[in-house]
């Protein structure tokens, strides 16, 4: 049984709307009644993958599924894929270009922020192909 | 301290005229990197920033924070501040330099982040 299935696409690039489908997981998990707790890591996390998406992907799409075993999200894109994922994993290390290190994006704090405050966590990845990420937060 | 009487005390210029002044300020913190901050933020946060495009908007919303502060007289462009309203988020403007902002705030109580 699934209680909210949404789909956000995200385009490669696009600074103004990044952020967007975030704020509109948060606001329906808000409705939903999640507690302010889990609310906070799920915002810090799709927050972190949806930029991903902008700054470092081909484009891709959110999707956010809610059942009794908690928060989904999954983020799936096109290319360009990840060679090590150990090395991404690493705080610090980023491959962000100068106009996204300029407006404050490029620490390498994304992926560890997202396996930090999700539940599960679990990276796939292809170079060529693009890159799987799959996150759960327990509604406890 | 409430927003409203953090404006006086650090001499700014609130840029978000139709949003509530009656928040709690809980914490200050300052920093220009998104993903720092995202790991950091808080409810109630008073986050100053050289950063002002539309991603700053949205980690504070998404961080539930009391207000934006600009420091050394940086301006934010007007669809930004357009959609700080919208979410009934306070961006302010001030002369004093991110340093001075912080050590007034920490003067006149405002805790640091996970006091
Ligand atoms: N969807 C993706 N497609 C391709 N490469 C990616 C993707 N997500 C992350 N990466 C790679 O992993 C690196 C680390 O990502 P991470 O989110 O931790 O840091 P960042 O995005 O570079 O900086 P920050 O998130 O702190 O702004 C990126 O710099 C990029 O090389
Ligand atoms: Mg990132």
């Amino acid at each position: 049984m699934s209680m909210v299935h949404q789909v956000y696409p995200v385009a490669a690039d696009d600074f103004t709307r990044a952020g967007e489908a975030s704020a509109d997981i948060k606001r329906r998990l808000k409705q939903l009644g999640v507690s302010s707790a889990v609310l906070r890591r799920v915002a810090v996390a799709s927050y972190e993958v949806e930029l991903n998406l902008v700054i470092h992907s081909d484009g891709g799409e959110l999707t956010l599924n809610v059942d009794q075993d908690g928060v989904h999200l999954i983020s799936k894109d096109v290319g360009p894929g990840i060679p090590d994922i150990d090395q991404a994993m690493r705080e610090g290390y980023s491959t962000a270009n100068e106009e996204a290190r300029s407006m404050g994006f490029g620490a390498g704090m994304g992926l560890p922020n997202m396996k930090r405050n999700a539940d599960q966590f679990a990276i796939e990845s292809q170079v060529g192909k693009g890159t799987t990420i799959e996150m759960t937060f327990k509604l406890a | 301290m409430k927003v409203n009487a953090l404006l006086p005390l650090i001499e700014a210029e609130n840029l978000t005229p139709g949003v509530d002044l009656d928040k709690e300020v809980l914490c200050g913190y300052s920093c220009d990197l998104l993903s720092w901050v995202m790991k950091n933020g808080q409810e109630g946060m008073a986050w100053v920033t050289v950063q002002t495009h539309m991603n700053v908007i949205a980690v504070a919303v998404l961080a539930e924070m009391a207000c934006v502060i600009l420091p050394e007289g940086i301006d934010m462009e007007p669809d930004v501040l357009k959609k700080a309203e919208e979410e009934g988020l306070c961006v302010m403007k001030t002369k004093l330099s991110s340093y001075e902002i912080c050590g007034r705030m920490h003067k006149a109580g405002v805790a640091d982040k996970d006091a």
